[in-house]
């Protein structure tokens, strides 16, 4: 099943490709006008079409990019003028942060939760945890984001409002400004990007705190409702290694194949989340890159997601079908 | 009227449904509801940026219009964005994941491939690729929600066809000569339905709050459309003193899709007893 899935991999990537050349090919904007200025000569604007290949039928268009894409070459950006891959490759660190950070605490505080709140069912708790989660799905991740801004950096200004750091962030070992300023023991900045990360990871990390809850309550009901369950209490096992011991393994199993889901959706209000707190990340290079007609920016971002998203779907399914090999 | 009877007698399903039901009816009668009806094209600069009042419910906005007025109008916008590109998607999905499921062949696959390229990608980065090549305007945004939410309904047919396909009735069906258009349709269609309506159900919450990203990006119906995502970009200027200006916008957006999804979950425990939300301890 699995090496079927990959198989199928490159195939589903030339489509993506495809797909998102027609797209942003459909209306003939014309970037290299964009790029030269609204007052530049007629043969500046030729010559920069020329350049990149833009006055190229769309179909030789299309071979020339998925050629360049196969020997690893994404096109340079018409608009920072660097090779696509690079500029994502800079970015990558900055989401990288904010998606673990969100999953890390979706994780920590979404997983207890959710036993709790199956194990006390009905009660108060089990009620209050229901109305958050609730509203941590169906609430716009960019309304949550500005509501955070105002609460926590504006009124109480406990937070920055916007950015990474206050200043270039610390010298780059990975890219990551926590790590970075772990590694050079540079507490003072450390707290700084901390504070930085404080709302945006807050934001990205409520809706899929409430998926966690959900599929871990369901999950936990699920096994404490089977026969071995049943069986076990019967045996006279104390309750609390019933717990820990058994229905805790079977029910993470069932929020371990949402993870998937979750980084998906932790993407997606990336993009947006990004925008609003005016975070260096790969969503907000997206959003410029689309709102600019980049071409060469959007598709090598839609490339390098959509491998990421089938890589990560693919893991998912793969630790599955090691963890419980019913599903086979 | 049974399915109807046990959805009320489910109180969160019946919040829900009250919501939705105020949302069409806020929707219907916009005009006679709203206390400033003209306030959705005409200005009052002088009033601009008040703090709700007894006269101005929710406050008003940069231009001086009543965020309560323009609040009801936004309501026919996102009912119109939300039935309309999902009716399109069902209107795709199904048939595509009822052919794919129904069929073991090379264009089953090939569709099902093709959902999983659309699937590939968040959907919100397609929609406003889509968005921004076709410029702002509401069927723009309806088109591109369509394009790019038809693979889940696709993906969920094909796997409920999948399951129902060799229950014994369908066997009986095609031993008595029906034909695979009349087995998909009078057959496989109906013992699917309950999941399909479940999941679109959901999935007009989804759908309310892509558009409204949309909208936040710049990228939904041009001003002075009062769309509740672009309503709550515009407040981003007047922070911190404007509190309200995107109170208003956003709890509608919350209130609209947790109907939705409270709806969407209480049919699922009526209709599909098998996906029940709780398992009933012993």
């Amino acid at each position: 099943m699995v090496a079927r899935r990959m198989v199928w991999m490159p195939p589903t990537l030339f489509g993506l490709v495809l797909l998102v050349f027609a797209i942003s090919h459909i209306v003939p904007s014309d970037p290299a006008r964009v790029m030269a200025g609204e007052n530049a000569p007629p043969e500046q604007v030729e010559a920069l079409r020329h350049q990149y290949g833009l006055d190229l039928p769309l179909p030789r268009q299309f071979v020339r990019y998925v050629g360049d894409v196969a020997t690893g070459n994404m096109g340079t950006s018409l608009f920072t003028q660097r090779p696509v891959a690079e500029d994502l490759w800079a970015r990558l660190p900055a989401t990288f942060e904010l998606a673990l950070g969100a999953i890390t605490l979706a994780v920590a505080i979404g997983v207890p939760l959710g036993v709790v709140a199956a194990l006390s069912r009905n009660s108060l708790l089990d009620h209050v945890v229901r109305i958050v989660t609730i509203s941590g799905l169906a609430m716009a991740a960019f309304w949550l984001a500005i509501l955070l801004q105002l609460l926590f950096s504006m009124w109480l200004g406990l937070t920055p409002v916007q950015g990474r750091s206050d200043g270039w962030g610390p010298d780059p070992i990975t890219g990551f400004y926590t790590i970075d300023a772990m590694l050079r023991g540079d507490w003072e900045t450390l707290g700084e990007s901390l504070r930085h990360l404080a709302l945006p990871v807050a934001t990205l990390a409520l809706p899929a705190m409430a998926t966690i809850v959900r599929f871990t309550r369901a999950g936990v009901l699920n096994v404490m409702s089977s026969n071995f369950v049943f069986y076990q209490a019967a045996m006279g096992i104390p309750r609390r290694r019933v717990v820990w011991k058994y229905i805790l393994r079977s029910a993470l199993i069932g929020t371990l194949t949402q993870i998937g889901l979750i980084f998906g959706t932790l993407i997606a209000n990336a993009v947006v989340v990004e925008a609003v707190f005016d975070w260096p990340g790969l969503g907000s290079f997206a959003v410029h890159s689309i709102l600019q007609s980049d071409y060469n920016a959007i598709m090598g971002f839609t490339l390098f997601v959509g491998t990421v998203f089938i890589v990560v779907n693919l893991t998912v399914d793969i630790a599955q079908a090691v963890l419980d090999p019913r599903g086979q | 009227m049974n399915t109807l009877r046990r959805l009320i007698r489910d109180r969160s399903a019946l919040l829900g449904l009250i919501i939705i039901a105020a949302l069409v009816l806020a929707a219907v009668f916009a005009y006679p509801l709203a206390t400033f009806p003209h306030d959705v094209t005409n200005y009052d600069p002088p009033r601009r940026l008040l703090p709700p009042d007894s006269v101005y419910w929710f406050g008003t906005d940069r231009m001086g219009g009543d965020i309560y007025s323009r609040l009801l109008f936004g309501a026919r916008l996102t009912i119109l964005i939300a039935v309309v590109a999902t009716s399109v998607s069902v209107l795709i999905g199904v048939p595509v994941g009822l052919v794919a499921g129904y069929y073991t062949n090379r264009v089953s696959d090939l569709l099902m491939r093709i959902s999983d390229i659309f699937l590939a990608v968040p959907q919100i980065v397609l929609a406003i690729a889509i968005a921004q090549t076709l410029g702002p305007a509401i069927q723009n945004v309806i088109l591109a929600l369509s394009i790019t939410y038809w693979p889940f309904w696709a993906r969920l047919v094909y796997a409920e066809t999948r399951s129902v396909k060799n229950e014994v009735f369908i066997e009986a069906a095609i031993a008595l000569g029906a034909s695979p258009l009349r087995v998909m349709v009078l057959h496989v269609l109906p013992s699917i339905a309950s999941s399909v309506i479940v999941r679109t159900t959901i999935g007009m919450g989804g759908t309310i709050l892509v558009a409204a990203a949309l909208g936040f990006l710049g990228l939904g119906p041009p001003p002075p459309t009062p769309e509740w995502g672009r309503m709550i970009a515009e407040s981003r200027e007047f922070l911190p003193q404007a509190w309200w200006y995107a109170t208003a916008p956003g709890v509608a957006i919350l209130l609209v899709v947790m109907g939705f999804n409270l709806l969407g979950d209480g049919l699922r425990d009526v209709l599909d007893p098998r996906l029940r939300r709780d398992v009933s301890a012993r």
